[in-house]
């Protein structure tokens, strides 16, 4: 019995970490971030550390790995707040064309950092006003607002009849959004008797799909709060008043142990939301469900809390701490706020109509 | 990521499987402690290795060597087949592995034997009015007269103290020490002259525990575990022990799942409560906690299994494990509304009150065995590296 990372994933998790710490510091997210620096150049970078082809299958040049690997590196990606196309290009499309079948070319595209491709499903997840996806024949009419990383060469998008598509963006209108995480491209999809391929009709596979783009978002979640608690503890030990290190009060000391004693356990049960997805299919979408959800909230506690425990400094953008906040908040409403996932979940055991 | 047991394990699983099924008849169901049922399914378990499966054959355990994956499987087949897992409580539990670990040849040999076979019961001596989470305060006074320890003192919240045939206890042997120094351990006899037991209901309205008085109880000299002074170290050599069975995520998991079928089966304005969606919600949101707990159950358990640390994600066991329970217990009551206060003699109660009671007794868990906020002290000191704060200085 191991239950947790083998050892390769260990090694693998230690220098993806080592080298985005490197490579990747929080000066470069913050010129990415305030549009001085492409992130393309990045992401060609980590498709070169093996993260594009990470899920595309060996005989497509990828390197075939497990959603578990994936996962890890989900986790440091949050763990620096990276901006990259990771969710879409590396994780998610990956999956809907392996699903699809016979999409051997784009996978190969994929592996090679060639072809990016984004996510837009807000019709399949709370579809909400002034959006929304019909299709006509292998056409498609309507708009898809928060396309997640934005940016790409083409979109995954979901119509109102849980069907899954793919268009390509020069075909399209688009443009992007703002929002308060700087470090994921967001934009919106109009979509115009826009030629679109059927990937799948089957709902079975939307759901998979986003069932791992969801543990994805709970991995970063987990590396971004993770971050947040180092700090806030690296801080308290550091940071002086009364003549003492503020982490000598209890008051600190118990917001730390909270964070702490609330995360932990996140660790475990993303790993084995991870493993589920491939090896457990009878549990894996009732696990990407509570991953997701759980570690919204567990998130959302740490990125607050962990605000507070640095004061005022917490509060500045030179410290750069809100990064983190804003990345927990992101993850927390992409792909189905807690609310909403939880309401899945029970439906998944047959609790709700 | 390597869930399975491997087959030796899984055969061990079968054995075990057969011989619940081939004894089950004969296991005790609600018998009280000293019955001739629960004394002889005891037995039975130790013959088996079921029951003191790591205590040497010399002190009349089974003699097996440590396997965290073995006692899972026994814990989780006993478990599922509902069946008595035999004897706990305090004398097998924590004073049989402190004897293992300090006591002399001469007191393994003397009490070791009769404890795991339930033929010796014991309680615990160690919180006072005065000291409950600075216990190492404790002021019971032990002095040496003669070839007699002579004990005076006020200890509470013993459980079972008015069932035990002996008590040990923490006393203050060297009162010029500093306050962890000056504790040493004794042993003695329940009906030694000088010792009354008075119960302490609790707000459940049971009465699990007791308040001991002390006074000038005569205690032979080498009843004594360790050295003069050393009781607070032996003390601690097992206090691990006890909170790791607090919170277990098992239990929890068998309570979630009753929770999900009173919340089917109990209605409000007609329709079923898992109907109303603010219930259903909160029902996830625990739902998902309970999963993590056990995922991290799982990790501590083959990280345990493999030799390796476990860190934070045992420390942080006990104080979410049970917060998670009171908070899960809750729900139940709530999910009744005015019937979850039925308590005792109601026509309407429901599970014999277990809502109302279990929410109350988690309270009391998340208090004992270490508040959850020394847990949080714990955590953040020896889990996350922040300083020791400050420590009063001993009383004298």
């Amino acid at each position: 019995m191991n239950f947790g990372l083998a050892e390769e994933q260990t090694l693998f998790q230690d220098s993806l970490g080592a080298y985005l710490r490197e490579q990747a510091g929080l000066d470069r997210v913050r010129r990415i971030a305030n549009g001085e620096e492409d992130a393309q150049a990045l992401w060609r970078e980590l498709v070169e550390f093996g993260l594009g082809g990470l899920s595309v299958p060996q005989e497509q040049g990828g390197l075939g790995l497990t959603p578990m690997d994936a996962a890890v590196a989900a986790e440091c990606l949050g763990h620096q707040v990276t901006p990259s196309p990771f969710l879409g290009s590396a994780v998610m499309a990956p999956l809907a064309l392996v699903l699809a079948g016979g999409q051997e070319n784009r996978l190969q595209a994929l592996a090679t950092g060639e072809l990016r491709i984004g996510v837009a499903l807000g019709e399949a997840i709370g579809a909400r006003a002034d959006a929304g996806v019909a299709a006509v024949g292998s056409r498609l009419h309507g708009k898809a607002l928060y396309a997640l990383d934005y940016g790409a060469d083409a979109y995954l998008v979901a119509d109102a009849n849980r069907r899954l598509h793919l268009v390509q963006a020069d075909a399209i209108g688009h443009q992007p959004l703002t929002t308060v995480d700087k470090t994921r491209a967001t934009g919106e999809l109009i979509l115009d008797n826009a030629p679109a391929i059927l990937l799948t009709d089957n709902p079975q596979h939307l759901r998979q799909v986003i069932d791992a783009g969801r543990v994805m978002l709970a991995a970063d979640t987990l590396g971004a709060a993770q971050a947040m608690l180092d700090q806030a503890v690296a801080y308290a030990k550091e940071r002086q008043q009364f003549n003492r290190p503020i982490g000598a009060f209890q008051a600190v000391k118990h917001l730390c142990a909270e964070m702490a004693a609330n995360l932990e356990p996140c660790r475990a049960l993303v790993w084995y939301a991870a493993h589920a997805l491939a090896q457990i299919p009878d549990e894996a979408h009732l696990l990407a469900c509570h991953a997701k959800a759980h570690l919204a909230e567990v998130g959302t506690f740490v990125a607050r809390t962990a605000t507070e425990v640095h004061g005022g400094m917490g509060f500045t953008d030179l410290l750069g701490l809100h990064y983190w906040f804003k990345r927990i908040g992101f993850n927390r409403q992409a792909l189905g706020a807690p609310e909403l996932v939880r309401e899945e979940a029970s439906r998944a055991q047959k609790l709700a109509a | 990521m390597d869930l399975s047991y491997g087959a030796e394990h899984e055969a061990f699983r079968a054995e075990v499987r057969d011989f619940i099924k081939a004894h089950r008849h004969s296991a005790p169901k609600g018998d009280g402690l000293r019955s001739r049922r629960v004394l002889a399914w005891q037995r039975l378990l130790i013959k088996h290795g079921y029951a003191a499966r790591t205590i040497p054959t010399a002190y009349g355990g089974f003699g097996a060597e440590p396997d965290v994956l073995i006692a899972r499987i026994i814990a989780e087949e006993f478990a599922a087949a509902q069946v008595s897992m035999g004897l706990g409580g305090q004398g097998i539990s924590m004073l049989v592995p402190t004897l293992l670990e300090m006591g002399t040849e001469a007191q393994k040999r003397q009490f070791i034997r009769p404890t795991i076979y339930g033929e010796m019961i014991w309680c615990q001596g160690y919180s006072e009015p005065s000291a409950g989470s600075d216990l190492a305060s404790l002021r019971t006074s032990a002095v040496l007269d003669g070839d007699d320890w002579v004990v005076n003192g006020h200890k509470i919240w013993t459980s079972t103290a008015h069932l035990a045939d002996w008590i040990f206890c923490l006393v203050r042997t060297e009162p010029d020490a500093p306050k962890h120094r000056g504790i040493s351990f004794l042993l003695f006899r329940m009906d030694t002259p000088g010792i009354e037991v008075r119960p302490l209901v609790d707000m459940t309205g049971a009465a699990n525990f007791n308040e001991v008085f002390l006074t000038d109880v005569h205690v032979p000299k080498d009843q004594i575990v360790g050295a003069r002074g050393e009781g607070w170290m032996v003390a601690n050599s097992i206090l691990g022990h006890e909170r790791d069975a607090l919170g277990d995520p098992n239990v929890t998991l068998v309570r979630l799942n009753a929770l999900i079928k009173l919340m089917q089966t109990e209605t409000v304005d007609g329709g079923r409560v898992i109907d109303n969606p603010v219930y259903r919600d909160r029902l996830m949101r625990i739902q998902g906690r309970v999963m993590a707990m056990r995922c991290n159950d799982m990790r501590v358990l083959s990280a345990r299994a493999s030799k390796r640390d476990t860190h934070l994600a045992r420390m942080i066991v006990k104080v979410q494990g049970t917060e998670l329970r009171h908070e899960l217990e809750q729900l139940g009551v709530d999910a009744m509304g005015e019937l979850g206060l039925a308590y005792g003699k109601n026509p309407y109660l429901r599970d014999h009150g277990n809502w109302q009671s279990h929410y109350m007794f988690y309270l009391g868990l998340m208090i004992g065995g270490g508040t959850s906020q020394i847990q949080k002290n714990i955590i953040a000191e020896r889990g996350l590296g922040l300083p020791r704060g400050v420590r009063a200085p001993a009383p004298h």
